[in-house]
């Protein structure tokens, strides 16, 4: 299966960078660290602050580092070498490929995503676990469900970095959409603070942005905050999102393509 | 060279500049969010936490214009192309700074100024001459410690090559961590960014001293005014590592 190859080939060249990964888990656990410690004073003034208590709040500090490079919430932008494959050009020789561009896309980025939960993400879960209280389920069940929350999380922000690169075909230095639309990303997926937290309509609105798959419904999962048939729902907000943007981004893609200018050469 | 390439692009720039000067709002939104909930944060109003945002921001924006770039230095390291660097008749320090020199990080600077200057005429502060003198002193020598910590992790970057993210993390970690006042934090936290990184001398000390509170350490009174000798050890550390790891590089022969 071409694509199967694709993410295992996307896995293992992430797996190569061994020092950056080192580094990066130490970044992850250095924030986490940082994080978690104005979330204990934040908390300590407003106990049950968003309906979370203390260790859940410090969970949701962990879960966010975990997923920090799977779900791609701080390369949030665009697809770098993507982006620059449009601008340089080489995107017309990838259109002739017998593979589709957005599904090959997708399948690196699920091997890069996969990869990434596993050497970047365990790491710091398990420190912040060990120093802080945590409210870690004890159920195999909740894990299973989380990481399919992950997952369909990693898709949508493929979807939505697929979108911002494919801006490129118009502007053709995507670095400034990339950018504007890494901070949504950061923002408005509960990274900067949970979406809980924000308040009122404002939170509420928030919260059905489709964002919120990438790290708060996740998190959500991971705490048990929905119960059972909330579990179902948060899964199938997700995936909606997930379908909604994969199709949104196959349609600019076929306008895109459509005008391929080829420059130079 | 850079600015004009960058300003070629014209959405682009100003999409970036915007972007960067809304990179660190959100910071800024958050712990507005945070105080939406309540009115003191490890004992500091939202004014002082706003102060301790405003003086940190600027001077990482400050390094950050002038020596964001060195990050970078590990991918070239990587790809070969710092053998350029050490062939042209111009200091090997000035190209990496210079290279790819982006404008668009005046956004943090902008932005980080306004949240100071917004904050200091709330604050409850007797703003006698010295005081107000102190502001821009603080900024200056956390610019240079800041600088200091770029270019460390940029000579560390000949050997590691790979490894700009921990660089990040003493960085822009730093700066978040500064953000916030230092009773938040587990006191060897606090030891350890006075002691081993001295990113405290950025702007806890000083501010302490401002604001007149004590530090968390019970340091003696006369160490809140060791940021221009701070930043001054730091710059020759800062010096000795980027020679040893300019010697020590090794071309990857491509």
């Amino acid at each position: 299966m071409l694509y199967a190859a694709v993410a295992a080939g996307s896995f293992r060249r992430y797996a190569t960078y061994r020092i950056a990964t080192a580094s990066g888990v130490f970044t992850n656990t250095v924030f986490g660290f940082i994080l978690a410690y104005t979330y204990i004073a934040l908390w300590t003034e407003r106990p049950h602050l968003g309906g979370y208590d203390l260790p859940q709040a410090l969970t949701f500090v962990w879960t966010g580092q975990a997923l920090l490079a799977a779900t791609g919430l701080l390369i949030g932008g665009g697809m770098d070498e993507l982006q620059e494959r449009i601008r340089s050009g080489d995107i017309a020789v990838d259109l002739y490929r017998p593979a589709d561009l957005q599904l090959w896309w997708l399948a690196a980025d699920l091997g890069r995503a996969g990869f990434q939960l596993l050497g970047r993400g365990l790491v710091p879960m398990a420190v912040g676990t060990l120093v802080f209280p945590s409210a870690l389920p004890a159920s195999p069940v909740t894990w299973l469900l989380f990481l399919v929350s992950v997952a369909l999380g990693v898709v949508v922000g493929f979807a939505l970095r697929y979108l911002v690169a494919l801006t490129s075909f118009w502007l053709l230095d995507g670095a400034g959409v990339g950018m504007v639309a890494g901070l949504m990303c950061l923002f408005f997926s509960g990274m900067v603070l949970p979406l809980n937290v924000f308040p009122g309509g404002f939170g509420e609105a928030v919260r059905l942005l489709p964002w919120s798959s990438m790290l708060q419904v996740p998190a959500d999962v991971l705490l048990g905050v929905h119960g059972g048939p909330g579990v179902a729902r948060a899964l199938a907000f997700q995936a909606g999102w997930a379908v909604a943007l994969l199709a949104a981004g196959r349609l600019v893609q076929s306008v895109a393509t459509r005008k391929v200018v080829v420059q130079g050469g | 060279m850079w600015v004009r390439s960058t300003l070629a692009y014209r959405t682009s720039f100003l999409l970036t500049a915007f972007g960067n000067f809304a990179a660190t709002g959100l910071d800024f939104l958050a712990i507005l969010l945070m105080f939406s909930h309540i009115t003191v944060l490890g004992g500091f109003s939202l004014p002082e936490v706003a102060f301790l945002y405003g003086t940190s921001g600027a001077a990482l924006g400050l390094a950050d214009l002038v020596l964001g770039s060195m990050d970078r230095l590990g991918a070239r390291v990587r790809d070969g192309t710092a053998d350029v660097l050490l062939v042209r008749p111009v200091p090997v320090f000035a190209q990496v700074a210079a290279d790819r020199f982006a404008l668009r990080r005046l956004g943090r600077i902008l932005q980080a100024a306004l949240v100071l200057g917004w904050s200091m005429p709330r604050l409850e502060v007797d703003w006698t001459p010295g005081a107000v003198l102190l502001v821009p002193l603080m900024l200056l020598c956390g610019a240079v410690i800041f600088g200091a910590v770029f270019t460390i992790g940029a000579a560390f970057q000949f050997v590691a090559q790979d490894a700009a993210e921990v660089q990040n993390s003493f960085t822009y970690g730093g700066t978040t961590m500064l953000q916030y006042p230092p009773t938040v934090f587990a006191k060897d936290l606090v030891r350890g960014v006075t002691f081993v990184v001295p990113l405290a001398f950025v702007n806890w000390l000083p501010a302490l001293r401002l604001l007149g509170r004590d530090d968390p350490l019970g340091l003696p009174g006369w160490v809140d005014f060791l940021g221009p000798v701070v930043a001054a050890a730091m710059c020759g550390l800062a010096w000795l590592a980027w020679r040893a790891g300019l010697r020590n590089y090794r071309s990857t022969g491509s």
